[in-house]
């Protein structure tokens, strides 16, 4: 039998991060709307409220919540911020890659870490050439005196300056059909997080470019085994990182629907507010069936992460829907305020431009639809 | 060790109280489907009995009376650092009075034997009577102070507490064991946490009805409520505006005739 309720710890874990989100977060949205900045803060706020251990078994200090509560916990925080949602979801890419690949030496070296957000780390795939083929990746290794060498520079890497472990995709220089993922940490020579990104959305959101010059690494420093890096990279990207784009856009829709329903009651237009009009309602109608029908696709993926069962299907299918529908809420709750969506002081006018770029992280919908497709034909 | 008992109450969400009707034949508020929460203030209360666990050492019970939805608020207790959760719950116990329930809580304090200290909210957010904890103290026979917003000295047995009127305070000492109402000043409760929450997968929530605590029919619930509510009615308030002409300096002298007149009616 299905039973599509949270259970009564899963409600509390929603009431835990909706009260960290509106008391801990939100005070710090306008400074990052303003400056583009003020990562580090949000990011220490999550570290105290326990959000990188979510994830991480209890034997390596975390909490084995899974992923039915980290959805929760993005859902709730991206409805405050998306920005602090983006960073906080590739965090937990990072996490991931440690959990699922990661040697016992290596996951009881950094897992204790992450869990307390003493140190943090992100996934480098995607480069100026290519993002969601990973096999057009141009950073390189080579072998030299059993230390490898990476040489490369990866783009719109989300956490790009702020974590202190890069997890790194790179080609094998004697064998073009050889990828691995290096574990590169902050402070090696040769490594340089570069350009900062100025996004049209998710302000505050740390995103950028690193470079990798020369960068001398030991054979302990692979993750998932010499030549695993594809399965390395798209396991993480494929459960854990479309995931996590469930959830950021699953907040926005909310965070749309709320500011939607609260303008159209108090909004009063030829003596009637304007919740009364059949245009509005339906645009209200719309955005509650979106909510809904990607909160059970949402959901229903991450049970099955949760079972330890292959969810980057499901995934796609719901991160394709749900981050089309946080773009389409936000369009009708701008819609809905009139002139009024216009105005900065609105917040529908930033989910507006934070909706845009939940589209493109961890694959565009075209790339969804291609893997959906794969997956209905065979 | 201190034993702490803390009586909390699961109160219809406050942040939908706009949703709340009264209904014009039974006079009551019907529940519709608006979230049983933790009465806020008894969050306040419950962050007092830490405290004092934390300094000396304590068991910290919470107690609650209400339906079996209530429940999940004992489970949050738990999860914010309660040891045990005790929920009378019985159909007998249903439409009690601040007179009743008190009686009911007072019962089950009573059956746990002997207790430090009993910690209140000031007030709930549905009812608003500030009497439940003093009952309680006048069931079980023990001194009480009301609106604490500060322990000042709370070594040995004989504790010195800062009480809160509307234009003033007090300076209390009383000897322990006592019940105290807490305001909001009393401290900054500590947020829901995630490993709160699981280690409260280990604590238990035992239910107590009628027949556990051994009491007559009579005397709790709807029967044992002296209260009869004659007469329930919404408030409508409406914001006036007023615009004020004239340059800068004429509006701000205007407004201060205004806020000067409104404070003397």
């Amino acid at each position: 039998m299905i039973d599509f309720t949270f259970s009564e710890e899963q409600e509390l874990f929603r009431k835990a991060a909706k009260e960290f989100a509106e008391t801990r977060i939100a005070p710090h949205v306008p400074i990052m709307e303003q400056t583009n900045r003020g990562w580090d803060e949000v990011v220490k706020e999550l570290a105290e409220a326990e959000m990188f251990a979510v994830t991480i078994p209890e034997e390596y200090g975390g909490l084995g919540i899974g992923y039915i509560g980290r959805l929760i916990a993005l859902e709730e925080i991206a409805r405050i911020s998306v920005a602090t949602a983006m960073m906080y979801q590739v965090f937990g890419l990072g996490i991931e890659v440690f959990i699922k690949f990661g040697s016992e030496e290596q996951k009881r070296k950094y897992l204790p870490k992450f869990a307390t957000g003493e140190r943090l780390p992100t996934v480098a795939v995607t480069e100026p050439g290519g993002g969601s083929d990973p096999k057009g990746c141009q950073t390189s290794y080579t072998k030299e005196d059993g230390s490898y060498v990476l040489n490369g520079r990866k783009c719109f890497i989300t956490n790009s300056h702020i974590a202190d472990v890069q997890v790194v995709l790179a080609n094998d220089c004697e064998n073009s059909e050889a990828y691995s993922t290096f574990i590169v940490e902050k402070g090696m020579k040769g490594f340089k997080a570069t350009h900062e990104e100025h996004k049209v959305g998710m302000r505050g959101c740390n995103t950028g470019e690193i470079e990798l010059r020369e960068v001398v690494v030991l054979a302990d420093n692979i993750l998932g085994g010499e030549g695993k890096g594809l399965k390395v990279a798209m396991t993480a990207i494929g459960d854990v990182g479309r995931g996590g784009m469930v959830g950021c856009s699953l907040g926005v829709q909310q965070a749309c629907l709320e500011a939607a329903v609260k303008f159209a009651n108090e909004r009063v237009l030829y003596g009637k507010p304007i919740s009364n009009l059949q245009a509005i309602q339906f645009k209200i109608a719309e955005m509650k069936i979106d909510l809904e029908a990607g909160r059970l696709l949402g959901y229903r993926a991450a049970a099955l992460q949760d079972r330890g069962e292959r969810s980057a299907n499901e995934f796609a299918v719901a991160k394709y829907f749900t981050t089309e529908a946080a773009q389409k809420a936000a369009k009708m709750a701008v819609d809905i305020h009139g002139g009024y969506g216009c105005m900065e002081e609105f917040p529908v006018t930033r989910y507006l431009r934070d909706s845009f770029v939940l589209g493109p992280s961890a694959g565009t919908s075209d790339i969804m639809k291609v893997i959906i497709s794969r997956w209905a034909l065979t | 060790m201190l034993k702490i008992i803390v009586c909390v109450k699961a109160v219809p969400d406050p942040k939908e109280a706009d949703r709340l009707k009264i209904d014009p034949v039974t006079k009551s508020i019907p529940r519709l489907d608006i979230q049983l929460v933790l009465n806020p203030l008894d969050c306040h209360a419950l962050e007092a009995a830490f405290q004092s666990r934390r300094k000396y050492g304590a068991q910290v019970t919470a107690l609650s009376m209400g339906p079996p939805a209530a429940g999940n608020v004992l489970r949050e207790c738990l999860a914010l650092g309660a040891d045990e959760g005790i929920l009378l719950t019985d159909p007998a116990f249903a439409g009690a009075d601040t007179y009743a329930t008190a009686f009911t809580l007072a019962s089950a304090i009573r059956k746990l034997g002997f207790v430090d200290l009993v910690l209140c909210g000031m007030v709930s957010s549905d009812g608003s009577t500030e009497w439940v904890g003093a009952q309680i103290a006048a069931f079980l026979d023990l001194p009480v102070v009301t609106r604490v917003s500060e322990i000042l000295e709370d070594q040995g047995d004989v504790w010195t507490i800062k009480s809160d009127y509307e234009n003033g305070y007090r300076i209390v000492k009383l000897k322990l064991p006592a019940v105290l109402t807490v305001t909001r000043e009393i401290n900054q409760p500590k947020a829901l946490s995630f490993s709160g929450i699981l280690k409260a997968r280990s604590k238990q929530i035992i239910e107590w009805n009628l027949e556990s605590l051994d009491l007559p029919a009579e005397r709790v619930g709807l029967k044992g409520s002296p209260t009869c509510v004659s007469e329930l009615s919404n408030l409508e308030s409406r914001r006036a505006v007023e615009m004020l002409e004239g340059t800068l300096e004429e509006k701000v002298d205007h407004l201060i005739e205004i806020l000067t007149n409104a404070r003397a009616a």
